[in-house]
């Protein structure tokens, strides 16, 4: 006996509805969706800064299932690393996408996420009630640099040996402790077979799990306070009757939506990049790194990878050792406490004062600035540039607690603009 | 639960708990962190090297490997030592205080003989391979260089006997590791006495 075709969809549902009960009465799902998506309300005026994030997250997607796709034919092995990279570019079907997706994704990862802390610096979004989803957000940034760090040595390529031999000595600097410190990390005398398998741990295994706890916990804190928005103001000020923010539309399928036009654009740009200029003209890919690790011949010009230059301009402004290493961490670190450096109420650089708008600009300008002296051989005139920029990075900083109590802002508007 | 529980006792109890059981977590870290040290085989690997260094004419080097790192091993001309005490005016250490040397090393020209320096090719700064260059007064130099090592990594300089200038970011003058000579061709890299 045929059933129409009303009864099958009836009964589907039927069925689909009782599986949902199920499954809500033994784990969370339906209240987890609402929660995070369906019943998230975050505001209707964002612009294309409030992107980032959701870019951030599907790089990493990518980032996790080309890694692991790569794992199974990459060896970490000093006598087989570098080979096995070959042997994947060259006979490995489709090897060499798995490879440019991956390596073009690292720095994929570094330019949105830094677009990400740029708009929380433009909107506030730092700011009380959202300083742990900073911090949290901090620490993935630390866990971010750790993981491009582990995954540069891992080629074995000639730049990725003299980069992870000078940031290990990095901790050399350190009194008293730092030479063991420093052993200790290698756990040999210097970067070897041992140091290469261990960084594969740390790379595949360890920083991975943490970021990706870490985005948990990021998403989660941002939840709980609700998304900031261009006019850094608070749409859960303002709710309707039942309770929703008036400004504020559902995270799905509202924000979801135009998300996925977002990747689509992203993904033009990325494919391009991917299927044109993977090595991006040396920027992405080194030419030293073509060459295999030699362990008695430093590359003659040496520079890591453009995501990490704006500090090692600052690590050579300074001219002794430890204080050069002392810089620079203080630098990388500086930004943890924008949440307390900033004493000004108004969120928003739409209404704040010109001197946080100026001081915004000095400091993006001296960021890109550095990041390209930090690829320049360290020569005179160089040198004397990132001195200059250097202090000017540190001043946006240090002098924040000043010039924000004294900045006069514009009167902040009560329900979101354009 | 009851009322008249003896809360004292119990936060005692709580504290010995949680004390012990730290000391127990502290304890089973060790051969975790532990296991990171250099294994049995990169100590053994970092044995002694034996070097010829018959083929090393007046004026040129060699670079040899021991522990994984660069040795560098120049037959300085007398020339070359002649220039010596006229950088003492330009360096950060120029006596070696502050650096690192074998007692038998620590001598105006850093090495055993006179003539032949050994000295590790790490640059102090942050360990790359600094660039024998022994010419006189290169452009990119300068027209004061008479000679020495250059790091390409951050611009350190050193002269001839491996003495840091002053103004670069190595601290200390590069290293000389400990050597002795098993006769008059063959320099041991490693140890002060004996054969590899």
């Amino acid at each position: 006996m045929a059933m129409s075709e009303s009864q099958v969809t009836g009964n589907f549902s039927r069925s689909f509805n009782s599986l949902v009960d199920w499954i809500d009465a033994r784990f969370p799902m339906t209240k987890l969706i609402k929660e995070h998506a369906t019943e998230y309300y975050a505001s209707k005026n964002f612009n294309f800064w409030y992107g980032f994030g959701v870019l951030a997250t599907f790089v990493l997607i990518l980032q996790i299932v080309t890694g692991i796709f790569l794992t199974m034919n990459y060896k970490p092995s000093a006598a087989e690393a570098f080979a096995s990279v070959e042997y994947i570019m060259r006979d490995v079907e489709w090897g060499w996408l798995l490879r440019y997706l991956h390596s073009t994704g690292a720095s994929a990862f570094f330019i949105v996420v830094y677009l990400h802390m740029f708009r929380g610096m433009m909107y506030g979004s730092y700011k009380k009630p959202r300083e742990l989803v900073w911090l949290i957000g901090m620490a993935i940034y630390l866990c971010m640099m750790a993981e491009g760090f582990f995954g540069y040595l891992l080629p074995w390529g000639n730049m990725s040996y003299w980069g992870a031999q000078v940031i290990v000595s990095l901790f050399g600097a350190l009194p008293v402790i730092g030479e063991g410190l420093s052993e200790w990390i290698r756990g040999d005398f210097y970067i070897s077979d041992i140091t290469l398998n261990r960084f594969f741990a740390f790379h595949v295994i360890a920083v991975p799990i943490m970021l990706l706890l870490l985005v948990v916990v990021h998403i989660m804190a941002l939840h709980e306070v609700g998304s900031n928005n261009p006019d850094g103001i608070e749409i859960k000020e303002h709710k309707d009757a039942s309770g929703k923010p008036l400004d504020g539309v559902a995270f799905h399928p509202y924000h979801t939506s135009k998300d996925l036009v977002i990747i689509a654009v992203f993904l033009i740009l990325f494919s391009a990049v991917v299927f044109f200029a993977p090595g991006m003209g040396g920027y992405f890919l080194e030419y030293a790194n073509f060459e295999p690790a030699n362990q008695l011949q430093t590359p003659e010009h040496i520079a890591p990878v453009w995501y990490f230059t704006p500090f090692y301009a600052m690590l050579r402004a300074f001219p002794s050792k430890l204080g050069g290493v002392a810089l620079m961490g203080l630098a990388v670190l500086l930004p943890i406490f924008l949440p307390w450096l900033d004493r000004c109420r108004v969120k928003s650089i739409r209404y704040r004062g010109w001197i946080y708008r100026f001081a915004l600009a000095v400091f993006a300008v001296s960021f890109l600035v550095l990041g390209y002296l930090g690829l320049q051989p360290a020569t005179g005139g160089y040198v004397m540039a990132a001195r200059v920029f250097t202090i000017l990075y540190l001043a946006f900083f240090i002098l924040m607690p000043w010039y924000t109590s004294i900045e006069q802002p514009k009167p902040v508007p009560t329900r979101v603009t354009k | 639960m009851s009322d008249n529980a003896d809360l004292e006792r119990r936060h005692f109890l709580i504290a010995a708990t949680a004390l012990t059981g730290g000391v127990g977590i502290a304890v089973a870290s060790v051969p975790f962190v532990v296991s990171f040290q250099p294994s049995a085989r990169a100590r053994a690997l970092g044995a002694p090297v034996e070097v010829d260094i018959s083929n090393v004419e007046p004026g040129a080097y060699i670079k040899v490997e021991w522990r994984g790192r660069a040795v560098m091993i120049v037959n300085r001309t007398q020339a070359m030592l002649d220039k010596l005490p006229s950088m003492d005016a330009v360096l950060a250490d120029p006596s070696s205080a502050a650096s690192v040397q074998p007692e038998y090393a620590d001598n105006e020209y850093r090495s055993r003989r006179p003539g032949l320096l050994v000295v590790e090719g790490v640059c102090t700064h942050l360990g790359c391979v600094p660039i024998p260059r022994f010419d006189v007064a290169p452009a990119d130099l300068g027209a004061d260089w008479v000679g020495g090592f250059y790091c390409p990594c951050h611009g350190s300089k050193f002269d001839l006997a491996g003495r840091v200038f002053s103004g670069v970011p190595a601290p200390t003058n590069l290293t000389v590791p400990p050597y002795s000579f098993i006769n008059d061709t063959t320099v041991l890299i490693g140890a002060e006495t004996g054969t590899a």
